[in-house]
């Protein structure tokens, strides 16, 4: 590097919400911290006179709590995995969004376990699952896929942040100062580090890919592995895993919205970041319409009577709201706004993300419920209400998971300052030098102080 | 091995719910209010369904007695994460309630819909407790339960038959509490392993189905057609 620390004022809009708490933060966080205490006092009540409290039964035994699950998992796929690929693709503007969307993953994924533990009869036996796990169970596939998932995307989260936490270890005193003395694991920006710290990066982010594929096709398997009708699908895999990323990124986009306004982030996050990103938004809304058509088009027409009771109750009969709605919010309004560039603006797109995350909510809950309302034998016929109980838990988990989030950006930049650097301070030499080596009668290297003589790379920037 | 198998006469069921008063009795089945039934919170191992056909005069109202089909291929014992619902050697869907974590995989993947959980605390009306069956451990809050063939009666008489010294019967030692309890005898119970008992003999008559036998879960529950 040769500009190590250019200026103290370089960047410091990003370590703004580190050093200074407003007002408003603290109001906000209250908001969220009476709804995620709010939902605890639910979750005691539940504990003690049983999931009953629900509004669960037979044969609805599962409901809000594995939709919400599903829905969770589903967000996870925004970081992990679209930061992985854009650092393999080195796509350069990914360099202000890879941390939010990371931690995303990170903590979106403890609220997913953590609805399977709402869901659990017996929370106190968690552990059976490792002491007698029986690996024929799609429910063991997932435990071990989501921590591994869990694992890798904590390592991934953190390694980038090493240099970061170094920055601000020597901007701080006091605890934070210690505290972040000690997560920096002795940084001091040398050349050899940074080759590791590129390395680590560049395997974990290998690895993270085939993980996060698999966790969500695992996800949907713990459902098609029944015999249940419109659940026993070959194409719930890769369908799960397109609506994971689809939601995912729609997620993202709704983080970095919040998160530019907020800390003041324009000049890092900007409309070409949220265009790029909508378009990856507008190929998984087509992808996620192309595999929901061929789900429902296959069942129509094999017309076992089983299946089409499902198909009918969600597309004329009891769940025909849900699911309309789910047609509009994932598909209509999405595809609407962003498939024209009069509308496909910061604020279209916000509406489009908003509208997508409420459709894969939906989406989660009409694949979870209408099948068990309508069993495979007439008796008994189910019915499912939400009680408050169900409410007020999945509330407190959005509070929960937006509150951390909050917290997280105040302990951590949420933009990455020293990929920010690498990104002016090599990256566009080495652009450069990559798109000259792509066309023939260009092969001087005027960026050639990069130095590094690294070979050109394939990619998209 | 013997492989136990039940088969139900439909032409002999009276629809007289003696089966399901006798299993909650040997089985230690909580009470549950009308509330809670309504809802679907009911517990009852077997339970008779009806079925109405024809319009109003002309109507007919049929019996289905349904309970655990003890499948040999269970759909539900392959998705528990923890083995607590397995088929044991001899051909019984059991469900050992201190291990299960009560997540109702099993439940949602059955295809017959007879696996039961607790919602609440089990509760009995004071004048009851004393007439619980010491033989079956009571459920707690928050596992799944299930028919067990009255799986303590076959330990008992498995005993009673090293005890005396003999092989135990295919037939006639080991019953469970509906079958022995139906008045009109539409149920039988055995080994269908053993061609001397009545159980495999009737299972091969032509009236004999098992629900959903397109699934391929195997049920050892057969059933004999009404005939008109």
């Amino acid at each position: 590097m040769k500009n190590p620390s250019a200026g103290d004022n370089e960047d410091a809009v990003l370590f703004q919400p580190i050093l200074r708490t407003g007002r408003w933060f603290y109001i906000i966080a209250a908001l969220l911290l009476s709804v995620s205490l709010w939902g605890l006092y639910a979750y005691t009540i539940q504990l003690r006179y049983g999931l009953g409290v629900t509004g669960l039964n037979r044969p609805v035994f599962w409901g809000f709590y594995i939709t919400n699950f599903v829905f969770f998992i589903g967000i996870s796929h925004a970081g992990t995995l679209i930061s992985a690929i854009l650092r393999l693709c080195r796509a350069e503007w990914r360099r202000p969004i890879t941390r939010m969307a990371e931690m995303i993953t990170v903590l979106v994924l403890f609220f997913g376990l953590g609805s399977i533990i709402l869901d659990m009869g017996r929370p106190d036996r968690l552990l059976y699952v490792i002491r007698f796990g029986k690996i024929n169970s799609p429910l063991i596939w997932d435990v071990i896929s989501i921590s591994a998932y869990l694992t890798a995307s904590t390592i991934y989260l953190y390694i980038p942040l090493i240099p970061d936490i170094a920055l601000l270890r020597d901007r701080v005193t006091g605890w934070r100062r210690r505290l972040y003395s000690f997560l920096s694991l002795g940084w001091t920006g040398t050349e050899r580090q940074h080759r590791r710290l590129e390395i680590a990066i560049a395997i974990l982010a290998v690895m993270v890919i085939p993980i996060a594929v698999s966790v969500h096709t695992v996800v949907s398997w713990v459902f098609a592995m029944t015999v249940q009708p419109m659940w026993h699908s070959t194409i719930f895999g890769p369908y799960f895993v397109v609506g994971a990323i689809y939601s995912g990124i729609a997620a993202l986009l709704v983080a970095m919205a919040i998160i530019r306004k907020v800390y003041h982030l324009e000049d890092y996050i900007k409309t070409i970041h949220f265009n790029y990103l909508s378009i990856l938004l507008l190929v998984m809304n087509l992808l996620w319409f192309y595999f929901t058509f061929a789900e429902y088009i296959t069942t129509f027409y094999g017309n076992q009577p089983a299946e089409m009771a499902v198909f009918w109750a969600k597309v004329t009969g009891d769940y025909w709201f849900y699911f309309w709605a789910m047609v509009v919010f994932d598909f209509v309004i999405p595809f609407t706004i962003l498939c024209n560039s009069l509308t496909r603006t910061i604020a279209g797109i916000i509406v489009a993300s908003a509208s997508v995350l409420i459709g894969m909510w939906l989406e989660r809950f009409t694949i979870v419920v209408p099948t068990l309302v309508n069993p495979r034998l007439p008796w008994p016929q189910g019915f499912y209400f939400p009680t408050w109980i169900e409410w007020s838990l999945t509330a407190a988990f959005f509070a929960a998971f937006i509150l951390l989030y909050m917290v997280f950006t105040k302990l951590f930049p949420i933009v990455s300052i020293w990929e920010i650097r690498e990104g002016r301070e090599r990256g566009v030499a080495e652009v450069e030098e990559r798109v000259r080596s792509y066309l023939p009668g260009l092969q001087g290297s005027p960026g050639g102080d990069s130095g590094e003589g690294e070979p050109p790379r394939w990619g998209i920037t | 091995m013997p492989r136990w198998g039940m088969l139900i006469d439909l032409d002999k069921c009276t629809g007289c719910q003696a089966c399901v008063v006798a299993c909650k009795q040997e089985n230690n089945i909580p009470f549950s209010t009308p509330e809670e039934a309504e809802y679907g919170r009911e517990i009852s191992w077997m339970r008779v369904m009806t079925i109405i056909e024809g319009e109003y005069p002309d109507t007919k109202m049929r019996f289905m007695p349904m309970l655990c089909q003890h499948c040999d291929h269970p759909p539900s014992t392959k998705v528990c994460p923890t083995g607590a619902t397995y088929k044991d050697p001899e051909g019984l869907v059991a469900q050992i309630y201190a291990r299960c974590i009560g997540c109702r995989y099993c439940a949602n993947a059955c295809p017959y819909q007879v696996k039961y959980f607790n919602w609440f605390e089990p509760k009995w009306p004071e004048e009851m407790k004393a007439s619980l069956n010491p033989d079956v451990s009571i459920r707690p809050q928050g596992v799944v339960e299930k028919c067990t063939f009255c799986h303590h009666r076959l330990q008992k008489v498995r005993d009673q038959a090293a005890a005396d010294g003999r092989e135990l019967r295919g037939e006639g030692d080991y019953i469970p509490a509906c079958v022995q309890s139906c008045p009109t005898q539409a149920m039988i119970f055995g080994d269908l392993d053993d061609p001397s008992t009545r159980v495999s003999k009737v299972s091969k008559s032509p009236r004999a189905y098992r629900m959903q036998e397109d699934l391929g879960t195997e049920p050892k529950i057969y059933y004999l057609k009404e005939g008109e």
